[in-house]
């Protein structure tokens, strides 16, 4: 299956296989109205969406009063609001959007209306985006499947017996199901990249602090970062600009960083990568990666080297205990972050005990309401990382891991002083069967074995499709990691591998997704 | 909750014989900033239930804190006051416990890491002994206020046997500053009273850093008073209890107090002390147990991660050092100094909070002496009848030092000054406006003078010739119907020298 395949019958005119930056121009140049690609949009998700269940919430009403204020505008004659006004996204529902249901997945927050919007949301509105519809996730974001989610799972459209990676599933299902050409993700240890690589989409996870957190519901507030998610590397710049930057709600994003990755995207795409040193992470290979995903990178390798690029090994000890790192202040920050959901002042409120006996006291509605309300992974985690923040304990445990955070960091700094990014595969495995993970959570986290150094250490990574496996026929992700701020340097190599993808093959691996079967519905 | 029985308690002397007293005081100080320490919502007290709230400060999901920077401008300048090192770099950190009234169910606070340590406040005991015991600080570090819980359908208003509770968030987010002692040993007998005096050093302190308006009945300066016993002459620091809810000076003294007795009773009786929070009852001076702290409250701290660390520039603290107002207690001893006031003077002029309008009316040119006088008998009788606070009459320093410049130049009597006043207090004007308006002025015209003394003396022929033979004390009932006749408008000393004058009298 890694041979070119003819693109699906539907065609270049239907409007919901067509890149974001290609609807902009056209709704720009008047070709189509943002109403007629919302409305195509929205057709798509009521067409396909029963199968691959990527929203939890359809804002088809909001979408298209959205899209009509774009076209008022153009015919009034005011310049675009952005380049990417009138394009329909898939918000993961983990960020707050006023006056829509968001509920991160959880049963806690089932039917909580927020009263405010997430920095990222406001941005998004008042570039003329058009938000179709949140998308699903695993639970609080924990997880690497989306079967975590309270609503049930989402289907990978690729095979919908398969996962579509998590936690933002939803988001990348959205968009290899063509239901929108752009999607907002998170990624606290892989959430935008994993679900990236196995749906054969793109996803950037920026460097921390590159876009506000505020308003987005937080997992592990120092590792939360929300991250542009697309079919092209193009329409995932152009996103990232539209998201990025300093916000004075979030005092830990950035101040004055904003990353010109359009036109890294177009030097990519030019002048290649040429010049530029390549770095192999030894670690991120070998044991625990599937062998068709080892051979999909290896061949991305060398399609890099022949583009011009010098492929240098590097190794990075450390990465031996990320994995162990991670599940130390993951689960402690999120032990914290998630205590707010008590039942006092929003959200689910359970009131009467197992045999309908009335609770009475306060302690007692919020422990019932946190039992019924949380799945088995978030208590999972927010037990750990109570435990692991206990007096006597602190020190060995979350004192460690931070040491050893830094140790992390500090390999990503040696190995940037010889290359100038770092290669790996995203995911160590393509898209598995739903249901074959959830019982052993260990097998379940090695999914991120690849994308969580990255998360620990801050810096700026993404996943752009290298092919699919030869031994599943299914999507791999190429991950490419930068130093911190390195967002340009990222962009630029995906962009160049993507076009050198293109080159080789006729195609992008998007295209390559089998139709869903409409019809049969 | 334990059953509640009338503790035993030790005579105080004997339980002082018996054991050494170690304390420390936390006092939590809610900073007057115009808005709350992590959100722009503003911090009013007693407004309607939640109308003071945000996604932030009612802990939203995706919400997230800002750091207020005039909140850190004035613990820095608290620390300073209190003698204390600046961090260079300090932190928040989470303090994590449930509680409905804390809507994140954590509390932004420090930690290891506070804005300032390592200081000292040195107090004058309150019994007018002027002695003087410097009271080491710990630390003084930022977090946030929690909600308000209002616990309803009990009988205490506590949350035991409420029917239900009722949750109000404005307060919630609010700036505060926790003072915290080290531990003050040594005080032996005089520890209720060093106590009083810290509290009350430190309210005088941060009411002229201009950081809080310290309404200890407001709740806006509340303090927590920790107390060990330990054998008499030994070092150890035994179980100590944390008492709660002390919410005036008399009652940091009478907490104190008390619990060195009710502890010295059970050590005596050979019971332990149990290490718990304690809820002190203004109405009966005792203290009662809360909740144990044996079993829970393990807050797991940990560095806040949705804020970054601040980094106090050196040269911004240094600013705020030099713009630190002179110490309440510096000023009073330059000011006594310079009036030349007596202890005891002083003394009074501070319980009457009236040392600046002293220093204002001295400005505005009297003499302290007169100054003092006026603000402490006359208008302190009016304060007292009208039952507001001196700094409340509807007088100004500047009019008070108008109506003694009058009576300097002689154009007003005492008594005549008095109705002046008593026509600005009233909303007539100006003191001279006061003066033309009721006609008030001396009566100096010699001629209308004399005539009323002649006329006095024609009436009363008798009398005058009591005071011709010599008798000069007649010389009062002459007096007296000329000041009648001039509705006391005229000086009676002048009075009495024109009569005598007119009757060839040397006075």
């Amino acid at each position: 299956m890694t041979s070119p395949v003819a693109p699906p019958s539907s065609g270049a005119d239907d409007l919901t296989r067509r890149t974001a930056a290609d609807l902009a121009a056209a709704i720009a140049s008047g070709e189509v109205s943002a109403v007629e690609v919302t409305q195509a949009h929205l057709d798509r998700i009521k067409a396909v969406d029963a199968d691959v269940h990527a929203f939890l919430h359809v804002s088809g009403e909001s979408a298209l009063e959205q899209a009509q204020a774009v076209d008022r505008a153009r015919a009034a004659g005011e310049p675009a609001a952005s380049p990417l006004a009138g394009v329909p996204l898939a918000l993961k529902d983990i960020v707050t959007q006023q006056g829509v249901p968001t509920t991160a997945g959880s049963r806690i927050l089932e039917g909580w209306i927020p009263p405010y919007s997430a920095t990222v949301t406001r941005k998004l509105l008042d570039a003329g985006v058009v938000i179709v519809g949140k998308t699903n996730l695993d639970e609080f974001a924990m997880g690497s499947s989306t079967e975590n989610s309270a609503y049930g799972p989402t289907r990978n459209p690729w095979d919908l017996t398969r996962i579509p990676g998590g936690s933002g599933g939803g988001s990348a299902a959205a968009l290899a199901a063509f239901e929108a050409p752009l999607a907002i993700g998170t990624d606290t240890g892989g959430s935008i990249r994993q679900p990236a690589a196995v749906t054969g989409t793109v996803g950037a996870k920026p460097t921390y602090g590159g876009v506000s957190r505020y308003g987005v519901i937080a997992l592990a507030s120092s590792l939360d970062q929300v991250g542009p998610c697309a079919r092209t590397v193009l329409d995932t710049a152009l996103l990232h600009e539209a998201i990025a930057g300093h916000d004075r709600l979030d005092s830990t994003s950035i101040e004055d960083f904003a990353p010109r990755v359009v036109d890294a995207v177009h030097r990519g795409t030019t002048d290649g990568v040429r010049g530029l040193r390549i770095g192999v992470v030894k670690e991120l290979s070998g044991e625990g990666y599937q062998p068709g995903v080892l051979e999909s990178f290896t061949t991305a390798v060398r399609t890099l080297q022949d583009a011009g690029a010098e492929i240098v090994e590097v190794s990075c000890p450390n990465f031996e205990y990320a994995l162990a790192t991670y599940y130390l202040i993951l689960p402690s920050e999120c032990s914290s972050n998630l205590a707010r959901f008590d039942a006092m002042r929003y959200g689910l409120r359970v009131t009467t005990d197992a045999a309908g006996a009335a609770l009475v006291s306060a302690e007692e509605v919020m422990s019932a309401t946190r039992g019924q309300g949380f799945g088995a992974e978030v208590k999972r985690r927010i037990i750990l990382g109570t435990y692991a923040l206990s007096a006597g304990y602190y020190d060995a445990y979350y004192g460690s891991a931070q040491k050893v955070r830094t140790l992390i960091k500090r390999d990503f700094e040696r190995a940037y002083a010889r290359a100038d990014v770092l290669i790996s595969p995203a995911s160590p495995v393509t898209a598995f069967p739903l249901g074959e993970k959830v019982d052993d959570p260990m097998a379940m986290y090695l999914n991120d074995l690849a994308t969580i150094p990255g998360s620990l250490a801050g810096i700026p990574a993404m996943s752009v499709p290298s092919g699919l496996a030869s031994d599943t026929g299914l999507p791999v992700g190429l991950q490419i990691m930068g130093p911190a701020l390195g967002e340009e340097r990222i962009y630029q190599v995906a962009a160049a591998f993507e076009a050198a993808y293109a080159a080789q093959h006729g195609g992008l691996v998007p295209d390559l997704a089998p139709e869903l079967e409409v019809a049969a519905r | 909750m334990t059953t509640v029985s009338a503790p035993m308690l030790m005579d105080y002397d004997e339980a002082i014989e018996t054991f050494d007293p170690a304390m420390g005081l936390e006092v939590h100080v809610e900073l007057g900033t115009a808005t709350k320490m992590f959100c722009g919502c503003p911090t009013t007290y007693g407004g309607e239930p939640n109308t003071q709230v945000c996604p932030v400060c009612l802990a939203l999901p995706g919400a997230m804190p800002t750091v207020n920077r005039t909140a850190v401008e004035y613990a820095i300048r608290i620390g300073l006051a209190l003698n204390c090192t600046i961090a260079d770099w300090c932190r928040f950190a989470r303090k994590n416990y449930f509680y409905p009234d804390m809507p994140k169910n954590f509390q932004t606070s420090q930690y290891d890491e506070p804005i300032a340590f390592n200081g000292y406040l040195d107090v004058e005991l309150d019994d007018g002994s002027g002695e003087t015991v410097r009271i080491e600080i710990e630390r003084a570090h930022m977090e946030e206020d929690t909600g308000k819980s209002t616990h309803m359908g009990g009988r205490t208003g506590r949350i035991q046997g409420a029917e239900y509770s009722l949750l109000d968030y404005n307060r919630a987010g609010v700036p505060l500053v926790e003072i915290v002692t080290k531990p003050i040993l040594g005080t032996r007998a005089a520890a209720p009273l060093v106590a009083r005096s810290y509290v009350r050093a430190l309210r005088d302190l941060l009411l002229s850093l201009e950081v809080s308006d310290v309404r200890m009945d407001q709740g806006s300066l509340r303090c927590d008073a920790n107390l060990s016993l330990a054998p008499a002459g030994t070092t150890e620091l035994g179980t100590r209890t944390e008492t709660k809810n002390v919410n005036s000076l008399r009652s940091v003294e009478r907490a104190v107090r008390h619990e060195i007795q009710r502890q010295g009773a059970r050590l005596v009786a050979g019971e332990r002390i149990v290490q718990e929070t304690r809820h002190f009852d203004e109405s009966t001076g005792t203290t009662s147990s809360g909740r144990s702290k044996e079993t829970a409250e393990d807050y797991r701290y940990f560095p806040e991660p949705d804020l970054v660390p601040i980094a106090p520039d050196r040269e911004w603290v240094e600013q705020i050092r030099g713009a630190l107002p002179e110490l309440p207690w510096v000023r009073r001893a330059r000011l006594q100094a310079d009036w030349g006031f007596s202890d005891l003077e002083m003394r009074d002029l501070v319980a009457a909070d009236a040392v600046g309008l002293v220093e204002q009316t001295v400005a505005a040119g009297a003499t302290a002496a007169e100054a003092r006088s006026w603000w402490s008998a006359y208008l302190g009788q009016q304060a007292k009848t009208e039952g507001v606070a001196l700094t409340e009459l509807a007088i100004t320093p500047a009019q008070l030092a108008r109506v003694i410049t009058l009576v300097n130049e002689g154009a007003l009597t005492t008594k005549l000054a008095r109705q002046v006043i008593d026509g600005v207090l009233a909303g007539d004007g100006e003191p001279d406006e006061v003066v033309a308006a009721r006609g008030l002025a001396v009566v100096s015209d010699d001629g209308a003078l004399q005539a009323a003394v002649d006329e006095a003396l024609a009436a009363q022929p008798g009398v005058a010739d009591k005071i011709r033979s010599g008798k000069v004390q007649a010389a009062g009932a002459i007096v007296g119907a000329v000041m009648k006749a001039t509705k006391g408008q005229a000086d009676a000393a002048k009075v009495r020298e024109l009569v005598l004058r007119t009757l060839g009298v040397e006075g």
